[in-house]
């Protein structure tokens, strides 16, 4: 079998990979760097981002302020040490992609400009336009086209990670252009693929959202972190699920029932005023403001709308100038999608999954259980984003640790030797698992109804609101599915750009992501932000102020372990959302 | 709107199949799918990759309009299947095909790579003699600055100019319409200071003045670059920067 | 199966460009004419030389030529080639905003104040032309 050898390798493109392909670069640039992706790096889901990325800039600003808000926000489950270094190094890393060529919004007089967001105090997140994650994307991709160590394996999918003498030391892809089964040796990898938003039906998510990572890691034994905790962001397009930025509502949206009533007011989020108030109403924590909207719906004030219940958003009173100045892609968006405009009328949204704030266990360098495998974005869970993500952490999220991921895995790389030979056995083996399990599978079951049942499954049982009897139904689903699972057939056994093998190998990543999404909720019985169990309702802090590990095992349930959340300055304490408090 | 227009129960799509491994040339299957009005072409290609036929291959990602994967021709014109809807192309067949310019690998899938080289070739990033340290912060630039170069900054790298731009078809050395709309980004983005290194790539017979201005690239762009635009300005300041050199040879340009 | 293939390198394909390619739609037609309409320029261009270039040669050939030009099918020919040359010009002068962006310090010059300086100037252009001949 052909390999090729490089020092540190990324699995994926996005923001995190392209930035950690850079700081390898950077920290030594003697060292040979191979970006795997699955797509094209410019396709990347990051490019979907819009509201912005959070940096604590303003002089009325500070640190302390940003780590506050980022750990009440999370609802205390975010690692204090983690968060301290994130917020430190946020302004540096959103300066060095300026001066990479990121085109931020700015103010009259040249400076970077910044907008309020969700659970913030202060106004700290830059934007680009509400094209924010579009533009990082596409300045960083261009940067990394400067280095010339950097090379890019483009469509080459990756089914399995390297390991022996407890090393991660490469990866097994195919090269989709052609069917070929490369083996990519590398003396480190960083894991940066992304989310796993597909287990659900309903999804602000790409359709590459498929957990791929997470699944490599967790067949390698790496320990799966707060898989329990998914984001529902609470203005997503009916029907098609697109995201409605959170920068509608931080310039002044407002969200209103059938009875055209701002219904956030009866949910301990503020009293509504004119303008956005910081910390309150449409601008409190995205899990909140999701949870209200269950209430609206189950209380029969929703709207009706051929795809479900939805809420009104309601940016008219901007105006039509500031929102072709400040969110234009949402009217681009909300005309396309949905054949409204909102300038003139209302928009329909209801909460959509739309970010896992779990992912593969790793300590605050980026480095995993695993020597040599690091991850870092949202495959990843350090913890920063707790039980709850703030918006406009995630961007600058990506850049922080995806530096951090690639100078630590390229001073380790450095220090290693060369791959070992019996990794080709390994490597063989799985060839022939790819094409006797799934190119020439011909079973009677089909990709497509096993995902669909998988997804609806994950949405009854998993969603918003959770209970142990809606969870151990979903896992007795879900169980079923990764039986039938193992019966699959194709209708296309070629090797050239088979995408139904893709859609195959997928599938089996979501199964993964999925069990451990519902092991971990019936392991943790108690409510935290994203999190909410109405056998549990209450936040308990005595057992489970602790992370969920979840670990694959060969046979039967995985086990799932606790370990605790480090607090270094903040102790536990109540969110507060709307209302005067004493320690805010 | 007529009255009399009925909305049909299901339309054909006529989609263009290469499957290298069985067959030498390509071939049309037709489908018939399900038409709802809220639709889009990719709703229809994922229904028939679904529930018809699974070998069918093609690309597509954020569903939105961002990404730039799923680049195809509808009825002969480039567009984004994501952002195209069936009820347009009533009453149908609808044909389907990838995009033009480009070598096909597998049915509706082309290879970039041609793309992927000359993007790296005009050098699409911020070129500065000196780089300012993160310390000292960021580079100023006002609104206006930023508005200069704002436009040419949105394209997703969709290609729908390549497939729709003759002359790349008939001239595959040509840069194209993208590549030079990105090193124009770059040129007009105040804190570059680059335009020399990429006049020296662009100003090439197969730079911007391969193009003859058809225009079509403009139309088909589904983000509003403009390329045809941006490099008609090229050709403009590269004609200035070289009557600039001959009658000013001591000036530093 | 296809016996051309080879495992791992598919024969990607490549498909011919047709000759009327430029007769597919209607901008690449649009396209074309106006392309051509060059021809007719430099033909308007030739003949003007030619005039300026018989001028030299004195009166009678002045004449001789005159009497050519004002053959009926001639002129009707030169009339047809006014238009093409008019079509082209305006196509070309529409475009000019496209090409020129003049900022003014903070603002861009509106393309449509483009426009009118490009046909201002062509009317001036012509006034001045047409007065040298017509009335010197």
């Amino acid at each position: 079998m052909d390999s090729v050898i490089h020092d540190v390798l990324l699995v994926g493109g996005g923001g995190a990979g392209l930035r950690a392909a850079i700081a390898v670069s950077e920290t030594n640039p003697g060292l040979s760097v191979a970006v795997v992706s699955k797509v094209y790096p410019m396709r990347s889901h990051t490019g979907a981002a819009e509201g912005g990325a959070a940096g604590a800039v303003r002089p009325e600003d500070s640190l302390e302020a940003h780590a506050y808000d980022t750990i009440s926000g999370g609802a205390w489950l975010c690692d204090q040490d983690a968060v301290e270094a994130f917020v430190e190094e946020a302004p540096k890393e959103l300066i060095q992609l300026e001066h990479w060529g990121c085109p931020w919004s700015r103010q009259p007089d040249g400076h970077i400009a910044t907008r309020p967001f969700g659970g913030m105090k202060i106004e700290r997140t830059w934007y680009a336009a509400d094209k924010t994650g579009f533009h990082m994307l596409h300045a960083l991709f261009q940067t990394t086209l400067r280095y010339p160590p950097i090379t890019r394996y483009d469509e080459f999918f990756v089914t399995r990670l390297l390991v022996d003498n407890g090393r991660c030391q490469g990866v097994v892809a195919i090269e989709l252009a052609s069917g070929r089964v490369q083996t990519l040796f590398a003396k480190a990898v960083i894991v940066c693929s992304g989310g796993g938003g597909k287990i659900f039906p309903f999804t602000t998510n790409a359709n590459i959202k498929t957990g791929d990572g997470m699944a490599l890691a967790y067949h390698a034994g790496v320990p799966l972190k707060d898989m329990e905790f998914v984001q529902y962001h609470p203005t997503g397009l009916p029907f098609t699920g697109i995201l409605i930025t959170e920068a509608a509502r931080a310039e002044g949206g407002w969200l209103l029932n059938k009875d055209g009533y701002r219904y956030l007011q009866d949910y301990d989020l503020g009293t509504p005023e004119p303008k956005p108030v910081k910390r309150s109403m449409e601008l409190g924590p995205r899990d909140r403001l999701s949870q209200a909207f269950v209430k609206e719906s189950q209380a029969g004030r929703a709207v009706s709308s051929p795809y479900g219940d939805v809420v009104h958003l309601d940016i008219r009173h901007l105006g039509e100038a500031e929102i072709d100045k400040k969110i234009p892609f949402v009217r681009e968006l909300c005309l396309k999608y949905q054949k409204v405009d909102p300038v003139h009328d209302m928009i329909p949204v209801r909460p959509v999954v739309h970010y896992m704030m779990g992912g593969i266990d790793t300590d605050i360098q980026g480095a995993t259980a695993l020597d040599g495998l690091y991850a870092a974005g949202e495959v990843a869970c350090v913890n920063i984003n707790g039980a709850n993500r703030l918006g406009s952490n995630s961007l600058t999220e990506l850049l922080v640790f995806g530096a951090r991921a690639g100078r630590a895995a390229a001073q380790f790389a450095a220090a290693q030797p060369a791959p070992s030979a019996a990794l080709i056995a390994q490597a063989e083996d799985e060839e022939r698992r790819l094409k006797t399990e799934f190119l020439d599978a011909s079973g009677p079951e089909r990709v497509a109804p096993l995902r669909k049942e998988m997804q609806a499954a994950m949405e009854a049982g998993a969603g918003i609101y959770r209970n142990a009897e809606g969870l151990n139904d979903a896992v007795e689903t879900v169980n079923g599915v990764r039986e039938r699972f193992q019966r699959i057939g194709l209708d296309d056994h070629s090797r050239t750009f088979n995408t139904e093998l893709v859609s195959v190998l997928e599938l089996s990543s979501l199964l993964d992501v999925a069990g451990a999404v519902l092991d971990s909720a019936l392991a943790r019985t108690e409510s935290r932000g994203a999190h909410q169990r109405t056998d549990y309702p209450d936040r308990d802090d005595d057992e489970f102020l602790a992370h969920s590990l979840v670990y694959r095992s060969d046979d039967g349930a995985p086990r799932v372990e606790f370990k605790p959340v480090t607090v270094t300055k903040w102790p536990p304490g109540e969110r507060v959302y709307g209302r005067k408090a004493s320690d805010v | 709107m007529s009255e009399t227009l009925t909305v049909p129960e299901t339309v054909i799509l006529e989609v263009f199949r290469y499957r290298p491994e069985v067959e030498s040339e390509p071939t049309f299957d037709s489908f018939e799918v399900p038409f709802h009005p809220e639709w889009m072409i990719l709703d229809a290609l994922n229904y028939i990759k679904d529930d018809l036929d699974g070998s069918l291959s093609y690309r597509w990602a954020c569903r939105m309009g961002v990404c730039g994967s799923c680049g195809m021709l509808a009825n002969g014109q480039p567009v984004l299947t994501c952002a195209t809807y069936l009820e347009s192309l009533l009453p149908g067949p609808i044909r389907i095909e990838p995009l033009e310019g480009f070598p096909v690998i597998r049915d509706l899938v082309g290879d970039i790579g041609d793309f992927m080289n000359k993007l790296s070739d005009v050098k699409p990033w911020l070129i500065r003699d000196e780089e300012k340290p993160v310390e000292d912060g960021e580079y100023l630039q006002t609104p206006s600055q930023l508005a200069d170069y704002k436009q040419y900054s949105m394209c997703i790298n969709c290609m729908l100019c390549y497939s729709a731009c003759p002359v790349y078809r008939l001239e595959p050395e040509f840069i194209g319409p993208a590549a030079i709309a990105l090193a124009q980004r770059y040129n007009l983005d105040s804190r570059d200071e680059g335009a020399e290194e990429r006049m020296d790539v662009l100003s090439q017979h197969d730079g911007i003045w391969g193009c003859t201005l058809v225009g079509e690239c403009t139309e088909v762009c589904p983000k509003g670059v403009d390329p045809a635009g941006a490099i008609q300005r090229y050709k403009v300041s590269a004609t200035m920067d070289y009557f600039k050199s001959l009658l000013m040879p001591r000036s530093s340009s | 199966m296809n016996p051309g293939y080879r495992l791992y390198y598919p024969r990607w394909y490549r498909k011919r460009v047709p000759i009327f390619w430029w007769l597919h739609k209607r901008s690449y037609a649009v396209f074309i004419a106006r392309e051509l309409t060059s021809v007719f320029v430099v033909y308007a261009v030739a003949v003007v030389v030619a005039l300026v270039l018989t001028l030299n040669k004195g009166e009678p050939a002045w004449e001789a030529a005159m009497s050519r030009l004002s053959h009926p099918l001639v002129i009707t020919a030169h009339v047809l080639v006014l238009f093409v040359i008019l079509f082209h010009t305006i196509t070309w002068l529409n475009l000019a905003p496209m090409a020129i962006v003049v900022k003014l310090g903070d603002r861009k010059v509106p393309p449509t104040a483009v426009l009118i300086g490009h046909y201002g100037a062509w009317f001036a252009c012509s006034v001045v032309v047409a007065w040298l001949l017509l009335w010197r």
